[in-house]
Parts: C-alpha cells; sequence; structure tokens
C-alpha cells in the first residue's frame, strides 16, 4: 500500500466541454485527474472512469450515439465488466445509455429549450461509487445544463429499473419532495440518474463537477467525488 | 446587355467614384473577381469608410492597453502576466432575417477573433435590443436570437456569463445582436501583426470547414445596405454556424500556438478568404499568390467570386513556414480538421489569384487593406433639440406610487431576464463567480486570486434624446457596475449601432456619441481598445436609436473582496451614495407609467462619477461593503428593490427629500449607488465617501420580509419578486 492519491481517468471525445472541469474536481476532492483521449485504446491504469458533459462529436445522429461507438468505449466497458467503477455525467450519461451500459435513454427536455440552474437531488441509494458516502433520502444541490436531459424508457425497463433500485437521484426541492417544477426536464418518474445492475456503472443529468468549490456555486458535487475517489481507491489498493 | 441593367460594381455595393478609384489603382478596368474583392473589403461593414475619420478621436492609450485598435481583438494587462483580450460585434443584420442563424455566426465569429489573438475564449455577453413583446414577430426574433446564441454557445465551451436585453419599437424592424468574447493568453505569448515574423515563401494554410457559397455578400449586400421589403430574398447571405467544428477549430488553434508553430493567424470572418489573404499578406508588407482551386469547396462548380468572398463559417488561415507543415498537419489531423495550402507569401505586394489555371486577380493587397476610401460624410442636427417644455420630470403626477412601481419593476427593461440566460451554460469552465443578472458578470483567472468584472451597457433611450449624454452614460454606467463589484474599470470595447450614415442626422448621431465617448473615457480612465461599427440598422428612413454599446472590461486583486448586488443579510445600514436631482427625462418611469420617452436625459458630472469609483473601489478593497448596487434603469425605487430581491431581505428606510415623491423615487440622475454597510463599518465607510466628496445619505437598515419606503410606499419582497420575475414569461407565453 501507499498514499498514492487514487487516479481517476477522465476521457475527452471531440466536443467534450467539461472535461477539464471534471479533471479540476477530480483534483479538488483530492484524488489524481488523468486525461484520456478517445481514439485511444487505453485507460491508463486508472482507477475510475468519467465520461465528462458536452457535446461529443457534436450530438451529431443523436445524442452520444457516436461517442457509444468510439474506440475507447470498448475499454470502458471490459473496465465497468470488471466492475470498475464508471460515472457519465450530462452527456457522459447520454453515452453510457447509447452504448448499452445503462438503461434508458434521454430526449429533449419537455420545455424544447435549453436550461442552466441549481436544482436540488434525493439520493435513492448508497449502493453505487458515487453515492457511497450518502444515505437515502439526503438532498444534495448541484446544477444542470442541458438540452436533451429529459429521461425516457420502456414500460419493461420501468418495472426493471424501479424494481431492482436502480434509480440513483431523482429530482426533488430542497426538503426532498419530488413533483412539480423541481423537475427541470420532464423527466420520468423524475429521474436524474441511473446505476446500472452491478451498481459501478452510473449515469447522471445534473453536473457535479460544477459543484465542488464553493466560491462558484452549490457544493453538492463534493461527497459524490468523495465517494467516487473512496471506492476508486479501495479498488486501487485491491488490485495492487 | 439591357441599358438599364446595373453595372456590376454597383450590383457589388461599389459607387461610381469607387469604381473609378479602383480603375485609378489598378490602370486598367478591374477584372470580375477583383471587383468582388474590392466590393467586400471596402464595404463599409470591413473598412469603417464613414467611421473611420470619428473613430481616430477616440482615446486608445493607457497603462494597462497591451493591444489597441487595429487587430482582431485589444488587450489589456492583468496582472501575473496575463492579458485579457476582448472585443465586440455585431450581427444585427443577419439577425434581422434569420435571427437562430444570425446571433449563432455571430457568437461563432467575435469566439475566432480571440482565438486568433492566440487566447483561451472565457467568456460570452450578449447585448441585445428588440421591439416589443407585444408584437408576434419581435417574440420570433428575440426567441430565434436567444436559442441561436444558446446552440452555438453553449456547444463550444465558453460560458455565457451577461449582456442585456432591452426593447424599444424603433428596434423592431432592426433588433440589434451584439456579442462580446473574453479570453485570457499569457501576455508575451499574444498573436498579433507584430509579434511573429512571417517569411515569404511560407505557406498561408486554410483549415476548418470547407467553404461553400453560404454567406456570400453578407459584409457588403447585408451589413453595409438598408434592409427592406425584399430582404427575405437576402437569407442566402446568412451563414450557417456549426459549433462542433468551432469547438474543433479552438483547440487545435490553440495548440497551434502553444506549440510554436506559427507565423501568423487570422480568422475568416467579413469577406472571407479574400479579406484574411490579402489582410495577412499586407500586416506582413508582402504580396502572396493564392491558388482557389486548392480551397476545398462544399459545392461544386464554386465561381472565382464566391470562394474568394464565401463567408462559410469556422475557418481559419494561419501563416505557416514549410518546415512546420507536417507538424501543422499532424495537429489538425488529430482534432479532425480538414487543412489546406491555399497561398504563399511573396516579395514585393500584389496579391495574385487563380482559379481553373486562369489568373482572376491581380491586386495590390495594400490597396484592398488599408487604401479603401474615407469619407468625411455631412453631419446635421435634428431642428428641435429636447427641451424642458415636454420633460415629464415637471408634470404633475397624483398616480398611486406602489402601483407605479409595480409597472416599473415590471417593465420588460427592468424585469428579470431568467427566462433569458437561462438558456445559456454559464457555468462551463468553472470560473463564474457571477452570472447575468448581476451588475457584472465576475470570471475568476484560473488559480489566480483575480477575477474579470465584464459589464456591457447601451443607453439607447437617453441616446434618442441626446447621443452625446447617452454615449457617456452608456461608459459611466458600464463602469460603475463593474465597480459596484469591487473591481477597478480597465478599458472599454464597443459596439457602435446607427441607422444610415448617408443621411446627415443618423451621421450627426454618430459623431456626438463619439464625442460622448471619448469623454467620458478619458475622465474615467478607460481606454478604448477596438470595436466595431453597425451602421445602416433602419428600415423605410425610419433608424434604430442611436445605440453606442459599451463592453467595460475590470479587474478584482482577490475575488473573495467582490461585493455582491443583493443584500446578504438583515441588520445593515442602507446607504446612498450620490444625490438625486429631478431628472426624470428619459426615464423608465417615464416611459412605463406616463407612456412617454421625452424630455433631458439626466446629466453626467464625469468628476463625480469618478469620485464615486474610487469610493466603491477603496470600499470593497477594505471590505467595508456588504452590498452595492447601481442606481439606474427605475432609479432609487428598483436600486433598493433589487438588492432586496437578490439578497432575499427586505428594508425600511426614509427617503429625505425636497422633491416630489415619485421624483426622489424614480429619478434616474447619474453617479449613485444603493449600498449595504454592517453598522461596524458604518463610520469609515462615510468618512471614506467623506474625503473624496461624494454626497453619503442613510436611508434605513435591511430585515424582515417587507419593503418600507417611509409615508411612500410598503409591500412585500415576496409580492415585487413575482411582478420582477413573471413579467418576460407573461409576454412571451401571450404567442401561444
Amino acid at each position: 500500500m501507499t498514499d498514492a492519491p487514487p487516479r481517476v481517468g477522465v476521457i475527452t471525445f471531440p466536443g467534450s466541454l467539461d472535461d477539464r472541469d471534471a479533471l479540476r474536481a477530480v483534483e479538488t476532492m483530492g484524488g489524481e485527474g488523468v486525461g484520456l483521449w478517445h481514439a485511444d485504446h487505453d485507460l491508463r491504469g486508472v482507477d475510475a472512469v468519467v465520461l465528462p458533459g458536452g457535446f461529443s462529436y457534436g450530438d451529431y445522429l443523436r445524442c452520444g450515439a457516436i461517442a457509444g461507438h468510439a474506440p475507447i468505449l470498448d475499454d470502458v466497458k471490459a473496465f465497468a465488466r470488471g466492475g470498475g467503477p464508471v460515472l457519465g455525467i450530462c452527456n457522459g450519461f447520454q453515452i453510457l445509455c447509447e452504448a448499452g451500459l445503462l438503461p434508458g435513454a434521454l430526449i429533449r427536455n419537455a420545455s424544447l429549450r435549453f436550461v442552466c440552474r441549481d436544482v436540488f437531488l434525493r439520493v435513492e441509494t448508497s449502493q453505487t461509487p458515487v453515492t457511497s458516502e450518502l444515505v437515502p433520502g439526503e438532498v444534495v444541490e448541484i446544477p444542470v445544463k442541458h438540452g436533451e436531459g429529459q429521461y425516457v424508457a420502456t414500460p419493461e425497463q420501468v418495472r426493471m429499473i424501479e424494481g431492482e433500485g436502480l434509480v440513483v437521484f431523482r429530482y426533488a426541492n430542497s426538503r426532498g419532495e419530488v413533483g412539480g417544477a423541481a423537475n427541470p426536464n420532464g423527466s420520468l418518474a423524475d429521474i436524474a440518474g441511473v446505476r446500472n445492475g452491478a451498481g459501478n456503472v452510473v449515469g447522471l443529468m445534473p453536473h457535479p463537477e460544477h459543484a465542488v468549490d464553493p466560491d462558484v456555486g452549490p457544493t453538492g458535487g463534493q461527497p459524490l467525488f468523495a465517494s467516487l475517489l473512496a471506492t476508486a481507491l479501495e479498488r486501487a489498493g485491491a488490485t495492487a | 446587355m439591357s441599358a438599364d441593367e446595373e453595372p456590376l460594381h454597383r450590383k457589388l455595393g461599389l459607387a461610381d467614384d469607387e469604381y473609378e478609384r479602383i480603375r485609378a489603382t489598378l490602370g486598367r478596368d478591374p477584372r470580375p473577381a477583383e471587383l468582388a474583392m474590392y466590393g467586400a473589403m471596402w464595404s463599409e461593414h470591413c473598412s469603417y469608410k464613414s467611421s473611420k475619420i470619428h473613430l481616430k478621436t477616440l482615446p486608445t492609450e493607457g497603462s494597462a492597453v497591451l493591444v489597441g485598435p487595429g487587430q482582431d481583438a485589444g488587450a489589456v494587462d492583468v496582472g501575473e502576466g496575463l492579458a485579457a483580450v476582448f472585443k465586440m460585434e455585431s450581427h444585427s443584420h443577419p439577425s434581422a432575417i434569420e435571427p437562430y442563424q444570425g446571433a449563432a455566426t455571430g457568437v461563432g465569429g467575435i469566439v475566432r477573433d480571440i482565438v486568433s489573438m492566440g487566447a483561451r475564449p472565457v467568456a460570452l455577453l450578449d447585448p441585445l435590443m428588440f421591439g416589443p413583446l407585444t408584437e408576434p414577430r419581435n417574440r420570433w426574433l428575440l426567441e430565434g436570437v436567444v436559442a441561436g446564441i444558446g446552440g452555438y454557445g453553449n456547444c463550444i465551451g465558453v460560458p455565457t456569463v451577461g449582456g442585456e436585453i432591452r426593447f424599444a419599437d424603433p428596434h423592431s424592424a432592426n433588433p440589434t445582436v451584439d456579442v462580446m468574447c473574453v479570453g485570457l493568453a499569457e501576455a508575451d505569448a499574444l498573436v498579433t501583426s507584430t509579434s511573429l515574423t512571417p517569411h515569404a515563401g511560407s505557406f498561408m494554410v486554410l483549415y476548418g470547414a470547407a467553404t461553400g457559397r453560404d454567406g456570400i455578400g453578407g459584409v457588403s449586400v447585408l451589413a453595409s445596405a438598408t434592409l427592406d421589403g425584399s430582404s427575405e430574398g437576402s437569407r442566402p447571405s446568412v451563414q450557417i454556424g456549426d459549433p462542433f467544428a468551432e469547438k474543433l477549430l479552438i483547440e487545435a488553434s490553440l495548440e497551434l500556438i502553444e506549440r510554436g508553430l506559427l507565423e501568423g493567424l487570422q480568422d475568416l470572418g467579413g469577406a472571407g478568404i479574400a479579406c484574411a489573404v490579402s489582410e495577412s499578406a499586407a500586416r506582413a508588407g508582402m504580396g502572396a499568390r493564392l491558388d482557389l482551386d486548392a480551397v476545398p469547396l462544399r459545392e461544386r462548380d464554386m465561381e472565382a467570386f464566391e470562394i474568394l468572398t464565401s463567408e462559410s463559417q469556422e475557418r481559419m488561415l494561419a501563416i505557416v513556414h514549410p518546415s512546420k507543415l507536417e507538424d501543422v498537419r499532424a495537429v489538425c489531423d488529430r482534432w479532425g480538421l480538414q487543412i489546406a495550402v491555399v497561398a504563399e507569401l511573396v516579395e514585393g505586394g500584389d496579391l495574385t489569384v487563380t482559379h481553373a489555371g486562369r489568373l482572376v486577380a491581380e491586386v495590390p493587397a495594400v490597396s484592398l487593406v488599408d487604401e479603401g476610401p474615407v469619407y468625411d460624410r455631412p453631419c446635421e442636427a435634428p431642428r428641435a433639440a429636447p427641451g424642458d417644455d415636454d420633460d415629464p420630470t415637471f408634470q404633475p403626477y397624483e398616480g398611486d406610487l406602489l402601483e407605479s412601481l409595480r409597472s416599473v419593476i415590471g417593465a420588460p427593461n427592468v424585469a428579470s431576464k431568467r427566462w433569458i440566460w437561462q438558456q445559456y451554460d454559464s457555468l462551463v469552465q468553472g470560473q463564474t463567480l457571477a452570472g447575468a443578472g448581476s451588475d457584472a458578470a465576475i470570471v475568476r483567472i484560473p488559480g489566480s486570486m483575480r477575477a474579470l468584472a465584464l459589464s456591457t451597457d447601451g443607453a439607447g433611450r437617453y441616446g434618442s434624446l441626446d447621443p452625446y449624454l447617452g454615449a457617456v452614460h452608456a461608459v459611466a454606467e458600464a463602469a460603475r457596475n463593474v465597480a459596484v463589484t469591487g473591481a477597478r474599470p480597465l478599458a472599454i470595447t464597443n459596439c457602435l449601432n446607427f441607422g444610415n450614415p448617408e443621411r446627415p442626422i443618423v451621421m450627426w448621431q454618430f459623431a456626438e456619441s463619439i464625442r460622448g465617448l471619448r469623454d467620458a473615457c478619458l475622465a474615467l480612465d478607460t481606454p478604448v481598445t477596438g470595436g466595431n461599427v453597425s451602421f445602416y440598422n433602419e428600415s423605410g428612413g425610419s433608424a434604430i436609436w442611436p445605440t453606442p454599446v459599451v463592453g467595460m472590461l475590470g479587474l478584482l486583486d482577490d475575488h473573495r473582496l467582490r461585493v455582491p448586488a443583493g443584500f446578504p443579510r438583515a441588520g445593515l445600514a442602507v446607504y446612498l451614495l450620490g444625490e438625486t436631482f429631478p431628472e426624470l427625462g428619459g426615464s423608465e418611469f417615464a416611459e412605463a407609467v406616463l407612456g412617454v420617452v421625452a424630455g433631458r436625459p439626466p446629466a453626467v458630472d464625469l468628476e463625480r462619477e469618478r469620485a464615486l469609483i474610487g469610493v466603491l473601489v477603496e470600499a470593497a478593497a477594505a471590505d467595508l461593503l456588504a452590498s452595492a448596487h447601481d442606481c439606474a434603469d427605475g432609479g432609487l425605487a428598483v436600486a433598493l428593490v433589487e438588492s432586496a430581491i437578490g439578497g432575499g431581505h427586505g428594508f425600511a428606510v426614509t427617503v429625505q427629500t425636497d422633491l416630489p415623491a415619485h421624483v426622489a423615487l424614480f429619478s434616474e440622475s447619474a453617479s449613485r449607488v444603493v449600498a449595504g454597510v454592517a453598522l461596524e463599518h458604518e463610520q469609515a465607510f462615510t468618512e471614506l465617501a467623506g474625503a473624496r466628496g461624494v454626497p453619503v445619505s442613510r436611508l434605513g437598515e435591511t430585515g424582515g420580509p417587507r419593503i418600507v419606503v417611509d409615508a411612500m410606499l410598503e409591500t412585500t419582497v415576496a409580492e415585487l419578486r413575482a411582478v420582477h420575475e413573471s413579467a418576460i414569461p407573461r409576454l412571451l407565453s401571450e404567442a401561444i
């Protein structure tokens, strides 16, 4: 064992916008940020992978559709199959859905407009790499900024998602009550983020990387990154 | 050819005497491709031929200025070896015809200006003016422009942090769509015409998007003539934007500069390849050999003049030494960008252009760039100046003050623009300490305690009554907006929006506005580092209000000492800095409550303004201010209410005055600020203001959910917040 900080990779696709912000959030929270490139088959031995926000490949075809076939996604899938923690933020969430790593899809906001504002999220489960240091029912404040963040799924998927407890976050008010204006995009069942069956892959539309620096805004992203770094550290220890 | 058919040069926007000037330069009749180049380069938009003699009078030098006018953007020293690069431009003409693409490509163009200086864009601001939202077409224009700004700006990783949105009848046919971009660079790595040394034999490399038929005649047809009933037919002259290509262009360009692979860099904007190649060559003191067959095209069978003047977006032109070409190619490949060697720098000053193997143009490069016509167009003041007769200040008013306040707070110019700025990504890059809705946006310099304070201000309503005062107010208010945050105003850029300069009254408005900018910038020590002129904003002989928009850049030495606009807590003393005079001329109260735009706009004493700014900056540095908010539209009443809404705390104040209550509350006297001061700092604060000769009066204290102006009006923060927030969405939903 060493005291080396956990290494968290952030993938840059052409059109990624919040990649530097995700790297900075990792560093701010005490991890080592490692830049990864979409065209490489190389995760550089990181302990966790983040797919950042943005408009990969210009959102051509569909959001995340082309990135879902990027060379590095093969490596991300293998990493996920091995239990590695993977976090998709905004466009990264869209990519994970397109790549089949998460259930459901993201379509245009019900308002048909881009929305950038702070929202409250109610934590639904601790059984993920980004909520291990939170408890269900806890509320965190984090901004959203997206035009296509309305979560949708087929009725069978919904039964599976709800039945197996795959919802990680729901849009809520500051008291944790869901419904109404708290939902910024019309997402099904107020779903803001989901996980896979194994629990190691998580995607969410809000931007925790923009909620770690108290000078800039709310700090609800801190416990998510703290959880991710703790998970990554454990994994580093286990594989060392 | 029929006898009455218009000669080619006129179709290209060239006057007959301009045509003769070209013949004299060349010593022969110009070829069609040559005429197309002159038509674009000598257009009002590119050559500043009507504005040049006036712009020369503006102050451009100061201790902080690193790069003044004449480059792609201005630059100022912001300490720690860094330069802030900034510029504003208009895209009003295309936006009037196709609002989404017009606004989107405006964003793209200004961002490339900043990138071509070697700076990473860190902030965008969008000052906009539309006609009243009660008209369906104005709602369509607003929604389209906002969607275009967001659709482009949100996809390139540059936060949109501010700007302003105002409404006035004269902007119905011609909306004003300006956009400002700010970037950061190492000061010693700025790319200017003198910072790098191009060599004869070096390549001119075009990279980015392919060239198509979009935007042909953009500068000469759209931006340099008035729009008329047949303007819909100009839609093909509007360029189409692709923000994904822009994002790749930003990253590739900054990498090329950082690795020292370039001898020059220029963005392609107005007048396309013709402009970029001739300017690059002329700046290098050389000529160029341009081969149009080497230009990657989006469409087949394009004519030489189309390739030369196409304004297809997302293209850059780099000057590259042959030894660096392969490295440049590798960077562009990595970012998936097309690259082509289209020209070569040559000794001598001639620009030769070949197409399909034939020579189509051979002109001195410098004649396109620097030898265009310069006009001293006649100015004529209007016969009747706005006098005291119709000044609303002196009309008796018996209306209910609270009802008046509701009208002003809910007036479109004053009401919350949240509906608009929530559609912009203001967070990307993670440095936005204060965004739209603040007096000035605050953007931290990464890794530093320093931060930029940015504000854009126009005062079209004042300008319509007195263009000199309108310009002075624009500068003074922009400086005040920056200073209330605690930042020192450093320098301005501008975008000067006017009607047809061939009309003497418009030219007079322009000359008066320049005089105002000059006086204010000299007095406040904020030199002009660049800008843009947008003429011909009129239809059917009716021009927009003369609207010089000022983009002010200020610097905060320690962002932790920044001052918010809203009252942050209860128990603060509420102060008014400055003095209130009977000045309702051109005020928001006059327009929103009395329904008139008339009278004499408030006077501005620039020495008082300078003293006020000094107090604000010093008080913030000494941590004496809990809040500070500019008094502008709607006067003291609106400044107090906005401070309460912003911070979520009410107040109880007494306004001691000899003026009628409505004048005291709504007068728009300049050089005033509402400040919240902790009780333990009151003495130091009032002593500081007194030492600087700035009048200061204690109005009351903050606290509770209520808004109380003793003997004048009483209500709650929640009630006025609802009015403030709901006005714009309500106006827009009338469209459904």
